[in-house]
């Protein structure tokens, strides 16, 4: 419980640097939103009325401190773009992404682990070794070039979606899905041969262990052995790992958006970025950190539960 | 400024003008209304408010047209017809504007335009205090309502092309904050919004001119230009301006592609107050080893219109063809004049280009290539938008650029205000006593052909100067679904969904 | 079966690396073409044997420019993984050694930093400073500081316990000869093929930043920039799409196998 608690405390710490280096960053860029709102043909008035409305005559600190309490009751500000809270606008676009995150962490444990779990079986035979080559090209193709390719062959060869034809989810579900397969494949490859390697090396680790051994040298060299204990064994590491991984995925879903067209957390990010909606920008990486953070502290508790000798 | 496209300020229709019509608008055939449906890919969201009175982006006036009019509003020949308004007096010394209002023209509220709500709306753009909201209503002195049938402008000095600023959206006085609740009396009515994914129109059954043919207009946020071919080809956009012509030449025959202008002079804008750029010699030098034909090749397919001056070829009235001869192609002269500037050797610049303008970056890129043969050595310095905006077009810190410039309002004075030497959006820094004089000269004249002959010697001095290097005006392809007919040019940047049909 | 497997890995990785870094090196001296030469006529060229690789769309050989774009790329790679390794051991050696405060302090902003993925960061850093190809190197660099100090931190964590270090210090080594001449030498085995691994991470974040725009400016062509200016020509010629992209892939691989098979020594 100590541990917990000493966690949780020194989570709250980094988000609060955290929250602090991402608004001071963005308050620092060049580049003036009022200017940029405006237009090159504004006044001079004009451009001190838009700066005092969107509150950037205010001394910096008060501006951060403002905005942190805010933030803390859920309020980001208003996005100098769209005109709405930028807590509603992230809101609108969480489902998007998750959807993209969580289909791509089924596609990518449906993929890895039979593979891994197969090639470990085998090792050491063509099959394994045929397992490996894939797995190694599949590790080096950057993940918008594999996006490109299933464009490429889903999209305009095989014609079975069409490319940038994305469906919202309310207006019909079932296409939203069966458009999201795709994009969620291209984030899902490189990170399953991650995992396939995690889980092959675990796996061949687990092998050389005592108890295999023993249960070897007793004959015993059914499945059973293999898939009871071994797996289960090999599994922990690799479970921390997908904790990990969901947190990597979304870098992974800002490009892959990009490559799909998809309207999702990604876009709105590099759009206001170029806008420089600043408060849009720090909501959204306030979100992803807070995500990050938050699931790298429950990877940290669980590996303390399975394995307490752990020092983090 | 207009750079066809995100930030870029909006046009105000003045004069009416020539202009491409494409073969695309024809007969339209009434359809089937009742759930008839086109999906418009637009390059960016309307990410800079929807209030039509103070939206600045010029993809964003190009929707809210379709949504909100003003007592007047320009149709695809650029003149100005009649809207909320049905008939409208301008008294003669150009002080007092009359209106007399439609009947029946309703809001998409369903409510009745009253001439409150045009007073209210009028006001709002006045401002409330020293400062208008919108800029050209600081002219204004007060708006009356006689009867409820009229209404009066009053101005504070004679102007008698204030016409046009009464394009401005009336909206309910009510709802006058339209941010976030779009209510007007445009053929469409906004029905919903979803942030870099799309916004829905729905055409207004009580509009009160001639009802739109499609029920249902979803713009579609393409942001991706190298998703464009695949949106259309999949069928997934059945409509989108402005491709450029690689994009134009991948597609089927299943899509019509309409061709147009963009309207803006696309240059090589030189900072006049730096070292070279100073020497008279140096920029003509450039003109000379500029090859604006290969420049076309490259960046659109041969196609797009040369230009000589600050003036495109739209402005049939002030466009001087023959200034695209001031300079051709002459590697031997454009060396001479170096060596006499004082580089015999060549010299060293950068260009600073926004990254977003794949056309202005491409044409960098030719240019840098052109003026190796003459020794002179180009750097591209790609930046945001916005830094270019601070940096060159604000700051005026930059050694040359390459970029589109229109009118802000389409009059003359809009293209060649800009280069006296004290003008505020001067960010090029010319300087030329003869130029001030000669644009003065125009401003203050009052008979028409006399204005147009000192426009047309200011454009002769920027040519003969070489302020800029002038290339081109660019090609606008549109592409449409051939399922679908009516798209019309109009000599500002808006899209007429209404005129949309299905064939 | 064990050493018939590492020489497979070893040489098809130096084969891979040998088919792509043998251009790119000759390609600072000598490209068929200049990768520069625009060319109306060639204009999205296919496959000849003029131009083996074809034409990009303003007729530019891209064989040439894969030579030279290699080399960016490379110069990226090798100059983030400096920069990040370089003062991710520096950081690691001393919050690793020392511990403490300073190890306390610094981990904390390590921690802050992993709290980013490292594309995220790059994009912030990138979009405060600009677009180039240092500020893509800087950008990077800094992005991959934390991961290498966390792996230095960890084995001066455990050896710094180890007795040949304690024999060290009571025979009177000052702190800083024992943390770079003692202990340092210990870590090359992880610091290797953390740096391998660096490399290909380096290509795949420098692309991935040139694919959203804000990475290498033209006219300078990287392999991930020329990949993302290929994709809208997809369609009239593929080969332009592929070809690089394929480089790109070609050159992981290389380096990820070689790491693979340096891994069993």
């Amino acid at each position: 419980m100590k541990y917990v608690l000493k966690k949780l405390l020194s989570c709250i710490i980094t988000l609060f640097i955290v929250s602090f280096l991402v608004f001071a960053a963005f308050a620092l860029i060049p580049g003036d939103p009022a200017l940029s709102k405006l237009g090159t043909n504004a006044t001079q008035a004009a451009l001190d009325a838009m700066r005092h409305k969107m509150g950037l005559d205010r001394p910096f600190l008060v501006r951060y401190f403002t905005w942190l309490f805010d933030a803390v009751r859920g309020n980001f500000g208003n996005s100098y773009s769209y005109s709405m809270p930028v807590a509603s606008l992230i809101l609108d676009k969480i489902p998007i992404t998750l959807t993209l995150m969580v289909y791509s962490m089924i596609l990518m444990v449906v993929i890895s682990v039979p593979a891994g779990v197969y090639a470990s079986y085998k090792e050491d035979t063509p099959v394994d070794r045929v397992i490996q080559i894939a797995n190694q090209i599949v590790m080096a193709i950057p993940p918008f070039f594999s996006g490109i390719l299933i464009t490429l062959f889903f999209g305009i060869v095989l014609k079975l979606f069409t490319p940038g034809g994305f469906v919202s989810l309310n207006a019909n579900p079932l296409k939203f899905l069966g458009f999201m397969f795709f994009p969620a494949l291209a984030v899902a490859l490189p990170k399953s041969a991650m995992v396939f390697n995690l889980l092959y090396t675990s796996l061949n680790g687990e092998k050389k262990k005592d108890y295999v051994r023993t249960a070897y040298s007793r004959g015993n060299r059914s499945k059973t052995v293999f898939f009871s204990h071994m797996l289960k064994n090999a599994s922990i590491p690799t479970i921390t790992f997908l904790g990990m991984a969901f947190a990597d995925m979304i870098a992974g879903s800002i490009i892959i958006e990009q490559v799909f067209g998809i309207p999702g957390l990604g876009r709105i990010l590099l759009t206001s970025i170029q806008n420089r909606d600043y408060p849009v920008v720090t909501g959204i990486i306030m979100l992803i950190a807070v995500t990050v953070i938050i699931s790298n502290m429950i990877v940290d508790i669980i590996y303390k539960i399975v394995d307490p000798r752990v020092d983090a | 400024m207009r750079i066809f496209s995100k930030k870029t300020l909006a046009l105000i229709l003045a004069s009416s003008m020539a202009v491409t019509l494409c073969s695309c608008a024809g007969n339209k055939a009434k359809s089937d209304n009742t759930d008839s449906l086109i999906t418009i890919g637009i390059p960016q969201d309307l990410d800079d408010g929807l209030d039509p009175h103070t939206a600045e982006g010029a993809g964003t006036r190009e929707v809210l047209f379709n949504i909100f009019e003003g007592l007047v509003k320009p149709d695809s020949n650029g003149d100005l017809k009649c809207a909320v308004a049905s008939d409208y007096n301008i008294n003669e010394d150009g002080t007092v504007y009359t209106f007399t209002l439609r009947d029946n023209v309703k809001f998409h509220d369903g409510s009745t335009v009253t001439v409150e709500d045009v007073k209210a709306s009028l006001e709002k753009c006045m401002g409330n205090g020293d400062e208008p909201l919108v800029a050209s209503f600081g002219e204004v002195l007060k708006v009356e309502t006689p009867d409820d049938k009229t209404v009066e402008v009053y101005l504070k000095e004679p102007d008698t092309d204030f016409l046009a600023n009464m394009t401005v959206a009336i909206l309910p006085k009510d709802h006058l904050d339209a941010s976030t609740e779009l209510i007007g009396t445009g053929p469409y009515k906004f029905v919903s919004r979803s942030p870099q994914e799309n916004i829905i129109l729905e055409s207004f059954d009580d509009y009160w001119g001639e009802k739109a043919n499609i029920k249902k207009v979803v713009l579609k946020v393409v942001a991706d230009a190298d998703t464009i071919v695949m949106n259309l080809e999949g069928g997934s956009v059945d409509l989108m301006a402005r491709l450029s012509t690689s994009q134009a030449s991948q597609l089927s025959d299943k899509f019509e592609v309409c061709e147009g202008t963009m309207n803006l002079v696309q240059a090589l804008y030189l900072n006049n107050a730096v070292e070279p750029f100073n020497k008279k010699e140096v920029r003509q030098a450039l003109c000379y080893a500029t090859d604006i034909k290969e420049i076309m090749d490259f960046v659109s397919d041969g196609k797009g219109t040369e230009t000589g001056s600050s003036m495109f070829p739209a402005f049939g009235k002030y466009y001087m063809e023959e200034l695209n001869d001031t300079y051709n192609t002459d590697l031997d002269k454009a060396k001479e004049l170096l060596s006499e500037a004082g580089y015999p050797d060549g010299f060293e610049f950068s260009i600073t280009v926004p990254g977003n303008y794949k056309q202005h970056v491409d044409t960098a890129q030719v240019i840098k290539e052109q003026y190796k043969k003459i020794g002179v050595n180009v750097n591209i310095n790609l930046v945001e938008w916005d830094t270019w905006l601070n940096d060159v077009y604000m700051g005026r810190e930059f050694e040359a650029t390459v970029i589109g410039v229109d009118a802000s309002q389409l009059t003359a004075s809009s293209m060649l205000q800009r280069f006296v030497s004290d003008s505020g959006k001067n960010f090029i820094n010319y300087n030329n006593p003869e130029y001030d004089e000669t644009y003065q000269k125009a401003a203050a004249s009052v008979k028409d052909d006399e204005k147009t002959e000192y426009y047309k010697q200011c454009e002769r001095i920027l040519s003969e100067d070489a302020a800029n290097v002038y290339i081109q005006d660019l090609p606008n392809l549109v592409a449409v679904n051939k399922k679908f007919g009516g798209y019309e040019f109009y000599p500002l940047y808006v899209m007429d969904f209404s005129k949309l049909y299905i064939k | 079966m064990r050493s018939k497997k590492r020489d497979f890995n070893f040489i098809l990785g130096i084969c891979l690396l040998a088919i792509t870094l043998i251009p790119a090196f000759v390609g600072l001296f000598w490209t068929p073409y200049d990768p520069e030469k625009m060319d109306y006529s060639m204009k999205l060229a296919g496959i000849s044997i003029r131009h083996i690789y074809g034409c990009d769309n303003f007729g530019r050989d891209v064989f040439s420019r894969i030579m030279s774009g290699s080399g960016i790329t490379l110069l990226i790679a090798v100059g983030t993984v400096l920069f990040g390794s370089i003062l991710g051991t520096v950081i690691g050696c001393f919050t690793g050694y020392y511990g403490g405060l300073i190890d306390e302090c610094l981990m904390r902003i390590n921690d802050v930093a992993l709290a980013f993925p490292s594309l995220l960061l790059a994009l912030v850093i990138v979009s405060l400073m600009g677009t180039g190809k240092y500020q893509v190197m800087l950008a990077l660099g800094l992005a991959f500081i934390p991961s290498y100090a966390r792996i230095v931190r960890g084995e001066y964590l455990r050896i710094k316990n180890l007795d040949y270090v304690k024999a060290a210090k009571l025979a009177g080594a000052s702190d800083m000869r024992i943390m770079f001449v003692h202990i340092l030498p210990n870590t090359k085995t992880v610091l290797f093929s953390s740096v391998l691994i660096g490399f290909n991470n380096a290509i795949l974040a420098e692309a991935g930043l040139s694919f959203l725009g804000i990475g290498v400016q033209p006219p300078d062509a990287s392999l991930g920039r020329m990949l993302s200016e290929a994709q809208a020509y997809m369609f009239t010629n593929p080969s332009y799409v592929l070809f690089t992209g394929c480089t790109i892939v070609m050159l992981i691989l290389g380096f990820s196998l070689l790491s693979k098979a340096k891994r069993w020594q």
